[in-house]
């Protein structure tokens, strides 16, 4: 790639960038403001979610350059055992702790919630 | 040709630091994902979190972002003047965006909400202060490539660090926008 090639590549991230982060945080500050709710919270934090991955392949691609890299690409393969690794890290760290949470609920507790969250009727 | 082999060599060996830093990063995020609701009957994020103070840190990173990458197209066409006029300005916006956290923590922990008041507050400091100190480090390296491209014009071993500096700064913006999104727009949510 020339150096207009790359200008053009900083640019078009840039703007891109500023796009996707405003896309993501207006539909927020328009959910903190009690009175008008568009979205429910679980769509809203998958939107969020959605943008912020956009907005690393935009920086990969535009800013990183990594599809620019000649073959083997060892960067890129580098690149998603280090995701797989990142998934599995916060996954099932997650899961782990949120099962613990549930068997280790103190004994007054515990029955009003298993009840609540398996929709058991007394 | 050879030198080029060195290059990509050289990018490879910063490029697999980079990607160790992220499992790390990785980590405290799920440290934090965890922790995030047991305030202690402290604070919460959904205080903590000022929508358009963060958006300010945000744009300001993400400019920076954009200067570097300037900057660096300068280097490789040879512009000392430029090169040098970008990376101040990279400079300066991570000295802002550092301030601004800096300014975020003091007044948090004016208010008696310090690290070890809750697990919440634990994770936050680690999560955030972590990213801040490598922005710190990075305004550091910038710092010191400076004066070297000053003193020495920008030679092909000026060009090749400046190229690591990108990388690591872009690397930088990547890891904020998650911030960004995971700590401080989830706590506008939930």
């Amino acid at each position: 790639m020339n150096e207009r090639g790359y200008l053009r590549s900083y640019i078009i991230g840039f703007v891109l960038s500023i796009i996707f982060t405003l896309a993501a945080y207006i539909p927020v500050l328009i959910h903190l403001d009690s009175s008008r709710k568009i979205f429910s919270s679980e769509i809203l934090i998958f939107l969020v979610l959605f943008f912020a991955v956009a907005q690393l392949f935009v920086q990969l691609f535009f800013f990183l350059h990594l599809s620019q890299e000649k073959k083997p690409r060892w960067n890129l393969i580098f690149f998603l055992s280090t995701v797989i690794i990142i998934l599995l890290v916060v996954l099932a760290s997650l899961w782990i702790m949120q099962n613990l949470n549930y068997n280790m609920m103190p004994g007054s507790n515990i029955n009003t919630y298993i009840q609540d969250s398996e929709a058991i009727h007394k | 040709m050879h030198k080029e082999v060195a290059d990509d060599k050289n990018l490879f060996g910063f490029w697999i630091y980079l990607m160790t830093d992220l499992i790390m990063f990785a980590v405290l995020f799920a440290t934090y994902a965890v922790l995030r609701n047991n305030t202690f009957g402290a604070i919460t994020i959904a205080k903590i979190f000022n929508p358009p103070f963060v958006l300010t840190e945000t744009l300001i990173l993400l400019t920076s972002s954009f200067t570097c990458g300037i900057g660096l197209l300068y280097a490789r066409l040879r512009n000392k003047n430029m090169t040098i006029v970008f990376f101040a300005l990279t400079f300066l916006l991570g000295a802002v965006f550092l301030a601004m956290e800096f300014f975020e923590f003091s007044h948090l922990i004016s208010e008696g909400n310090r690290p070890d008041r809750s697990a919440f507050l634990s994770s936050f400091f680690t999560l955030v202060g972590t990213h801040g100190l490598h922005i710190t480090a990075g305004l550091f390296w910038i710092g010191i490539l400076l004066i070297q491209i000053i003193r020495r014009d920008i030679t092909g071993a000026n060009l090749r660090k400046l190229m690591l500096l990108s990388l690591f700064w872009h690397f930088l913006d990547v890891v904020w926008i998650f911030i960004f999104t995971i700590v401080y727009l989830f706590g506008g949510i939930l």
